[in-house]
């Protein structure tokens, strides 16, 4: 009895990988056609379980899979192709690449999930679990179950219970099905919440216990929902704050209404451009285009700003209607400049990795990388801006200046050369202000205009001439506004801000931070 | 139906008025040898700049190539270049100057539903002919504006309907995003009007709007996420306009929202405009035009020669209204060469049934309300810009400038 057994097993053994075989093969041909087929076949290669379907699948995926004219399909191995039934080398003369779309590329997402879920790789197989869970299905309980036993990384176990949470809960087990529920509940996602009300539309029996499940997400959401409102607020505020930095300076300290200020800003974006191109050449200069880029627009606007500080506005101090009039003219020539140079075209600056994507906090609050890191570069450049003003020799000769210009003079200060610096270093900060926003907005010729109105309501709002006014006037704005947005819209939420400041300048023309003393009744 | 006669009377005066005044410029000594004049009001500056810079020199090599097939009428053409700079009572001006300046026969211009609006009294005053490239929102004809881009059921309607389909992910849940004027907010009532017709209500339709070159997409990108987790399957349906989708396209990518998950299908967005963005994270979201470069043949061939030979680089992308205005032009050389005259009152009957093989593959035709006839495609980003297309209807379909999913229209005559 037992030698029978044993045979049998053994005829099985032998057996399975050939039928194994002829699916695999079966299943291939619905490759070649059209975008439900292929669905269907990708479907089917991920519940066989075999290894072969792997290199397929992925080829699929990276679009290198080719399809020949006699149907047969091309896998790319080493630097030819090979034919996916047979393994042969195949030349891949006249096959064309075949096409995905949307249907096909969640069919293939979850088939390569089911087969990567035993890769020895642990992110591989965190990101399996991930892909299980947006695809799960009833079938994919019991793979899950068995990778959960094997499953030694924490992070990567609790993915695959999740997953599973979600495939027990399209199973028709009532038992597990509540589990899950529970579950799905205690992972408070948005992607969860999206299954749970999905299966309350099929199951009316456990609507109960999914609605508490719902509300417990809720509620986690909510906080969530504030923490990150409150993050888009700060990042809104300090892209503010980067375009306004330079405006405090140069209009808040020497009082020039410098309409320019937003085509300073451009530049510095344009020259963010240049870098890059310029370390494209170079490849081991590549990675670092971004932080050679900071000093770069730093200097070339800095350059400008004290170009047209000497060559026109000095001529006009004491004349704040003719110094608006010709920066206003000298903007439009700097676009125009731009755009005769460079084209109409946007140019593309490229986000280094780190800055691409989401972080999730702990708490799950995600907030975006690019956002994050612009956060973090404008308040380097104020406490920059702060040390320069408070601790340098040239930030003493130019608060000297600007208290009294005669007296200054007297004590032997250039006032002229301080003049220049002064316009000079407020334009390299637009520069900076340009680095920043060609990770977040167009790099072209009229990215400026948008940004010049914001810049001088901060400083008006913050307090002409004071740092701490700009840093917090910035910030109020970005919140108040991402705080309105949701229920006034884009365009409603920014009228009701304009309208506040202007309510409020009545009130207080001197801004959050009104400069007391001497200095500032002159 | 009471006012229809009305209509159609003043409408008959205002043609008989118009050949009255035309008749005096058809001067003899014109006719033989004076140039044919070609108006070309597009923004060379400004915001559209990034759009309409490259329509201009569309019709400049247009004005190339008839001259290197001998001109019109063994007539030479010649171009009169302005710049109405983004600013749309400018367009108004700059129009009057073509017309009552230069004394063009024919322009070529306009992007924005704007500046299309602005014209539009200028060119009924004076009798001009004003070929409209761009798709565009309907609800207008004029006797003196021909459209060559796509009325909304050759474009909002049946990229709505893929992706309601299998292949298009069967979305239940409907974003819409816009940019605040009015070529967005009419499609979007048209929409509204198409999607409750489905039995989507109004629950599951969210519709927002940004202004021009809006850069902080992160509070409605985070919304869009939220509203797609009520347990349907969700899509966005993006009428943004210019640069503002770099930002937008770019925060999609940000916050990790896939084409399988939440597709985006845009009407706005071709090739020139991918041209200033890394692809890569938006593989798969999707665009509805009437015209891809990618299309396969011999007359997309023959377009994409003689545009990047004009333009001397071999790497310039070609895309919709600059197919739109290719065709448009071809067929008012046609309707010319048909009417044997370049006066605006003949060459206009002259151009309704004109037909075209046009770059896009398909045979197109001129139809009484002065829009065309044009295939439906939808294509998917590709990583290198480029579009994959997916679906296409399979023959030319006749463009209904008057939308049936806006009530005011259900009495009205087609």
């Amino acid at each position: 009895m037992t030698r029978f057994i044993l045979r049998i097993a053994v005829f099985l053994l032998l057996a399975l990988p050939a039928r194994a075989q002829d699916a695999f093969t079966g299943a291939l041909p619905g490759l070649a056609g059209g975008f439900g087929e292929i669905a269907a076949s990708v479907e089917r290669l991920g519940s066989l379980g075999d290894p072969r379907a792997l290199p397929v699948l992925r080829a699929l995926q990276d679009g290198t899979l080719r399809k020949a004219a006699d149907g047969r399909l091309l896998v790319p191995q080493g630097t030819g192709f090979v034919d996916a039934a047979t393994g042969q080398p195949a030349d891949a003369a006249g096959a064309e690449a075949v096409r995905l779309n949307n249907r096909v590329r969640q069919a293939l997402r979850g088939a390569l999930g089911r087969l990567q879920l035993v890769s020895p790789d642990a992110a591989e197989r965190g990101a399996a679990a991930e892909a299980i869970f947006r695809s799960r299905g009833a079938d994919d309980v019991p793979l899950l179950q068995a990778a959960i036993r094997r499953e030694a990384v924490p992070e990567v176990r609790a993915k695959m219970e999740l997953a599973l949470a979600a495939a027990q809960l399209v199973a028709s087990d009532e038992s597990a099905k509540r589990e899950a529920v529970a579950r799905l509940g205690a992972a408070g996602t948005v992607e969860a919440r999206a299954l749970l009300l999905e299966a309350r539309a099929t199951n009316p029996g456990m609507a109960t216990a999914i609605d508490v499940s719902i509300a417990s997400i809720d509620r986690t959401l909510s906080f969530r929902r504030a923490a990150e409102t409150l993050f888009q607020g700060l990042s809104l505020g300090s892209v503010l704050l980067l375009a306004a930095l330079g405006l405090a300076v140069t209009f808040g300290v020497m009082g020039v209404i410098n309409m320019a200020h937003g085509e300073f800003v451009m530049l510095g974006a344009y020259a963010t451009y240049m870098v890059q191109e310029f370390c494209r050449g170079v490849p081991w200069l590549a990675p670092w285009s971004l932080l050679l880029s900071v000093p770069a627009a730093f200097l070339v606007t800095a350059a400008c700003g004290a170009a047209l500080e000497r060559g026109l506005i000095r001529h006009l101090y004491g004349r704040p209607l003719e110094t608006l009039l010709m920066t206003f003219g000298v903007g439009m020539i700097l676009q125009q400049a731009v755009r005769l140079a460079f084209g109409a075209q946007n140019r593309e600056v490229i986000s280094p990795a780190w800055m691409q994507g989401t972080l999730t906090l702990p708490g799950g609050i995600a907030v975006t990388q690019n956002r994050l890191w612009i956060i973090v570069f404008g308040l380097i450049v104020l406490a920059l801006v702060f040390a320069a003003i408070r601790l340098t020799r040239f930030g003493l000769e130019m608060r000297a200046v600007v208290q009294n210009r005669r007296i200054a003079a007297t004590m032997g200060i250039r006032t002229g050369r301080v003049d220049a610096m002064t316009f000079a270093f407020g334009s390299g900060l637009a520069g900076l202000a340009g680095v920043a926003l060609s990770q977040i907005d167009n790099v072209s010729p009229n990215l400026g205009t948008g940004y010049i109105i914001d810049s001088f309501m901060v400083v008006v709002f913050g307090g002409v001439g004071s740092l701490a006014g700009t840093l917090v006037g910035a910030m109020t704005l970005g919140v108040v506004n991402k705080v309105l947005e949701p229920w006034a819209g884009a365009v409603l939420a920014k009228v009701f801000v304009l309208v506040a400041i202007m309510l409020f300048i009545q009130r207080r023309p001197k801004g959050l931070f009104a400069l007391k003393g001497r200095a500032a009744e002159s | 139906m009471t006012s229809k006669p009305l209509i159609m009377t003043r409408r008959a005066a205002l043609t008989g008025l118009g050949t009255a005044l035309a008749l005096p410029a058809i001067r003899p000594a014109w006719a033989q040898g004076a140039p044919i004049k070609v108006g070309v009001l597009h923004s060379l500056s400004g915001t559209m700049a990034i759009s309409e810079t490259a329509l201009r020199d569309t019709v400049l090599m247009m004005v190339d190539y008839a001259n290197s097939k001998g001109g019109l009428l063994g007539r030479k053409l010649e171009a009169v270049v302005v710049d109405p700079a983004s600013n749309w009572p400018l367009f108004a001006e700059k129009a009057r100057e073509l017309l009552q300046v230069h004394k063009v026969d024919v322009t070529f211009g306009c992007w924005t539903s704007v500046s299309r609006k602005s014209v539009l009294p200028v060119f009924e005053e004076l009798k001009g002919l004003l070929f409209y490239p761009v798709q565009y929102e309907g609800e207008e004809e004029s006797p003196n504006i021909f459209y060559t881009g796509a009325a909304p059921n050759q474009q909002a309607i049946p990229a709505v309907e893929y992706l309601m389909s299998p292949d298009g992910g069967d979305a239940r849940r409907i974003v819409l995003l816009g940019t605040d004027y009015v070529y967005p907010r009419t499609t979007n009532r048209i929409l509204r009007g198409f999607l409750t017709s489905k039995g989507i209500g109004n629950a599951d339709i969210m519709e927002e709007y940004t202004p021009f070159g809006h850069s902080d997409w992160q509070g409605i990108v985070s919304r869009v996420k939220r509203f797609a987790s009520e347990g349907k399957k969700t899509a966005i349906v993006s009428t943004i306009n210019g640069d503002a989708n770099v930002p937008f396209y770019r925060e999609l990518g940000n916050q990790g929202i896939k084409a399988e998950d939440i597709p985006c299908i845009a009407f706005s967005v071709g090739e020139e405009e991918l041209a200033g963005i890394d692809t890569r994270p938006l593989v798969g979201h999707l665009a509805a035009w009437n015209y891809f470069m990618s299309v396969k043949g011999a007359p997309n061939e023959e377009f994409l020669k003689l545009w990047q030979a004009y333009i001397k680089n071999p790497k310039r992308v070609t895309n919709d209204p600059m197919e739109a205005t290719y065709t448009g032009f071809r067929m008012w050389m046609q309707a010319v060469q048909k009417a044997g005259t370049t006066a605006v009152a003949q060459v206009t009957p002259a151009l309704i049934g004109q037909t075209l093989m046009a770059p896009c593959g398909y045979e197109e035709t001129m139809l009484p309300n002065h829009h065309l006839s044009k295939p439906v495609f939808i294509g998917e980003v590709q990583a290198d810009g480029q579009f994959n297309i997916v679906w296409k209807t399979p023959t030319a379909v006749p463009a209904e400038n008057w939308s049936q999913f806006i009530p005011e229209n259900a009495n009205r005559k087609k």
